[in-house]
């Protein structure tokens, strides 16, 4: 293997790195796109302040595709119910607010425990089966959890949602507007603290690792290593953050309803993500905004059959872009690069 | 920069224009929120086409005001959805009031925004109690689900039904419609012997059927979700025996829908259904209504056309009342005792609840010229919402 994919898709040849260590090393610098790219996503503030909730619903679509690329992009877990999880943030976040405590970053936290909890648990089956009986049980998790919620409508709400959450000011003093100036910079700074550490723990040897194990995991489990460990780690870790992003969405739309753990919901996420590129980090990012976006503007010139323009966005990229946006995009700056 | 060079435009525009522009029409702007695509696309294009009848009979002004439709799509449930679009519809779009609302989650979500921008919202189908209590500025121009089923529940009994057995979808609107059929038999003296709910999207209702059987009730009771739900219960009971002269089947509008009894053909014989709305009522201006609307759209109305028909009427009304005026407090206060004609019959919104008070109609599926039709049998006048009264 002499070309590694880097983050944000760049190559480095193995020939020029002396140790592992400076490997990891060279892979973590950061990029002038990467900073260019958060310096970006402060843009909507100031030229777009009317799209701001939608912007902060982007952010959060961002997070939870994060979430999903750290499992299966990095570690080669197919998930068709990973909206589980956050769903399981979203109630949770939710309850507390309704029981009387409404601060949204204790909130966040514990909300990121009980999904984290809820992970663990789950782990243990997760972790024993690959591929389409792995599809099979993420569905079935769920399903299961979605109508678990169903019938306790005296806790959930049910079928007509969680009423009740009232969201406090964050610090006392933002409270959550009808411009969405709260809500973005809220999910913004989640995001963007959340990525750090994904970022961080990607390029550490555990996330090297959850490669080894993607590419094959029968070799790293001869090598001595314990891939249901790190199975387990990395996916109560993508539980957290799933179950974060879900508490964003409840605490800033200060609404949970069925929907939040719906089928519909893991399938969008997925969508995102193969739409944006898998296991590159920004891949998902990019695909939460091209999907959100392209969504909102179809929607917005067609109310009935925008699905069309959405279904042959993707048909076209996936047919042309094998690798995703990001993927191609990787593709033509290194052409224009060999051609100059 | 952008926006001072805007507001220096706008400025000058005004100056410029401003003389003309005053005798001009205002435009007042309703943000419609609906689920116009995904599984309850029908309902939207339905409730969208009650809105466009009545723009067609009575122009796109209302008094002084040029009425502008903005449509916005949920795609299904979808609180968050629904809360972010009635947001952007104010914010981005300037819209003056809200409108639509399908589905009981996106309503009490965007119940939120009414509240708190101080926007008058005209929920034209959702149909849980609770909604018009989230914000001072709602109306309602549809229905609860009380005020069905606990009519036909106290109707049931006045009719000498004396035992019955109800089944219902286990979520939200079914326990809904059990909890206030149940009280409204209750109260008026019935006994029941049975009950069951059965998961929402279930396939095969022969066990189900069989147990109420067996349990000898006098009528049997059975809310389902519209779709796929009440063909297949049809041929359960047709399956398991249920003679409809002996034990009677009871229900609500969707149980007896146009499409619902195409497809269990005369085994929907029989069915007695509540309902605020149905396109066979008997009278001159239901016919004027549905000739219009076949003429138009090629279809018949149902009760989401006319839920969107009547909330296009309250809108007209209370702008031509306020003289153009499009606050909240201003436009709810117009509309509250607002009372009109409908082709549903006489209807009125409640000063106190802001929920629409009407007359509830017991139908019965009758063959009429070789086609199952709902006949309508019996009708209760003046119904407020009686879930509004427990509160």
């Amino acid at each position: 293997m002499t070309i590694q994919r880097s983050s944000w898709g760049s190559s480095v040849t193995s020939a020029t790195i002396a140790s592992p260590r400076d490997y990891l090393q060279t892979q973590m610098r950061w990029r002038w796109s990467e900073i260019a790219f958060w310096f970006a996503t402060l843009l909507p503030f100031i030229v777009t302040p009317d799209y701001l909730l939608l912007a902060s619903q982007v952010a959060i679509a961002a997070l939870f595709v994060l979430s999903l690329d750290l499992i299966l992009g990095f570690a080669g877990i197919v998930s068709l119910g990973h909206a589980a999880y956050f769903g399981v943030g979203a109630y949770t976040a939710g309850l507390i607010s309704k029981w009387g405590w409404g601060e949204p970053l204790t909130g966040l936290l514990i909300a990121a425990l009980a999904a984290g909890v809820f992970g663990y648990l789950t782990s243990f089956i997760v972790a024993r089966f690959r591929h389409l009986p792995l599809i099979m049980i993420t569905l079935g998790i769920g399903l299961l959890l979605q109508e678990a919620a169903n019938s306790a409508s005296w806790l959930t709400g049910g079928f007509d949602g969680l009423q009740g959450i009232r969201t406090w000011p964050i610090a006392g003093r933002f409270r959550f507007d009808l411009y969405g100036y709260t809500a973005y910079g809220y999910a913004l700074a989640a995001l963007f603290v959340i990525f750090l550490g994904a970022r961080r723990l990607i390029h550490s040897p555990f996330g090297l690792a959850l490669r080894g194990i993607r590419d094959n995991s029968q070799r790293m489990r001869a090598i001595g290593a314990s891939t249901y460990s790190h199975i387990r780690t990395i996916y109560t870790i993508a539980a957290m953050i799933a179950g974060i992003a879900g508490a964003i969405l409840a605490q800033s739309t200060e609404t949970v309803s069925l929907e939040a753990l719906g089928f519909q919901r893991s399938a969008d996420v997925l969508v995102m993500l193969i739409l944006g590129g898998t296991g590159r980090l920004y891949g998902g990012l990019l695909g939460a905004i091209v999907y959100m976006v392209a969504r909102d503007q179809f929607s917005g010139l067609n109310p009935q059959y925008w699905y069309f323009w959405i279904g042959l966005l993707l048909i076209a990229v996936v047919v042309v872009l094998p690798n995703g946006l990001l993927g191609g995009l990787t593709l033509l700056t290194r052409r224009s690069k060999a051609a100059s | 920069m952008q926006r001072l060079l805007c507001g220096l435009a706008g400025c000058a525009l005004t100056l410029l224009f401003g003389a003309a522009a005053a005798d001009a029409q205002e435009t007042v702007k309703i943000g419609l929120i609906m689920p116009y695509s995904g599984q309850f696309a029908d309902t939207a294009t339905q409730m969208d086409n009650g809105i466009k009848l009545y723009m067609k009979q009575h122009g796109d002004s209302a008094g002084r005001s040029k009425i502008e439709l903005i449509r916005k799509d949920t795609g299904g449930i979808a609180p968050d959805v629904a809360k972010r679009l009635s947001q952007e519809v104010i914010v981005r779009d300037h819209a003056d009031l809200l409108g639509g609302f399908v589905l009981t989650p996106n309503a009490l979500a965007a119940a939120d925004v009414s509240a708190e921008a101080k926007k008058f919202m005209v929920v034209m189908n959702a149909a849980t109690s609770i909604i018009t209590t989230k914000s001072p500025y709602i109306a309602r121009t549809s229905v609860t689900t009380p005020q069905l089923n606990h009519t036909l529940g106290v109707w049931a009994a006045k009719n000498g039904i004396k035992k019955i057995y109800t089944m219902v979808s286990d979520y939200g609107p079914g326990i809904d419609a059990e909890t206030w059929f149940q009280k409204g038999f209750k109260d008026g003296g019935g006994e029941i012997v049975g009950s069951v709910r059965f998961p929402v999207a279930n396939p095969d209702f022969s066990a189900f059927v069989q147990r109420a059987k067996d349990s000898n009730p006098d009528a049997i009771y059975i809310w389902v979700p519209g779709g796929a739900q009440p063909a297949a219960i049809g041929k359960a009971l047709a399956e398991r025996g249920i003679d409809a002269s002996k034990t009677k089947i009871l229900g609500q509008d969707a149980l007896s829908a146009e499409t619902a009894l195409k497809s269990m053909g005369d085994a929907a014989l029989g069915i007695i259904t509540v309902a605020y709305y149905d396109y066979n009522l008997d009278t001159p201006m239901n016919k004027a209504f549905v000739k219009a609307y076949n003429d138009e759209f090629h279809r018949n109305p149902d009760f989401f056309a006319v839920g969107g028909y009547d909330g296009m009427q309250l809108i007209y009304a209370a702008l031509q009342k306020t003289g153009g005026k499009t606050d909240g407090d201003t436009l709810i206060a117009a509309a509250k005792g607002m009372a009109w004609d409908s082709p549903r019959g006489p209807m009125s919104i409640d000063p106190e609840t802001r929920d629409v008070v009407q007359t509830v109609h017991i139908f019965k599926v009758e063959k009429v010229g070789g086609e199952l039709r709902n006949v309508e049998i019996d009708k209760v006048p003046n119904v407020k919402d009686p879930g509004h009264m427990a509160h």
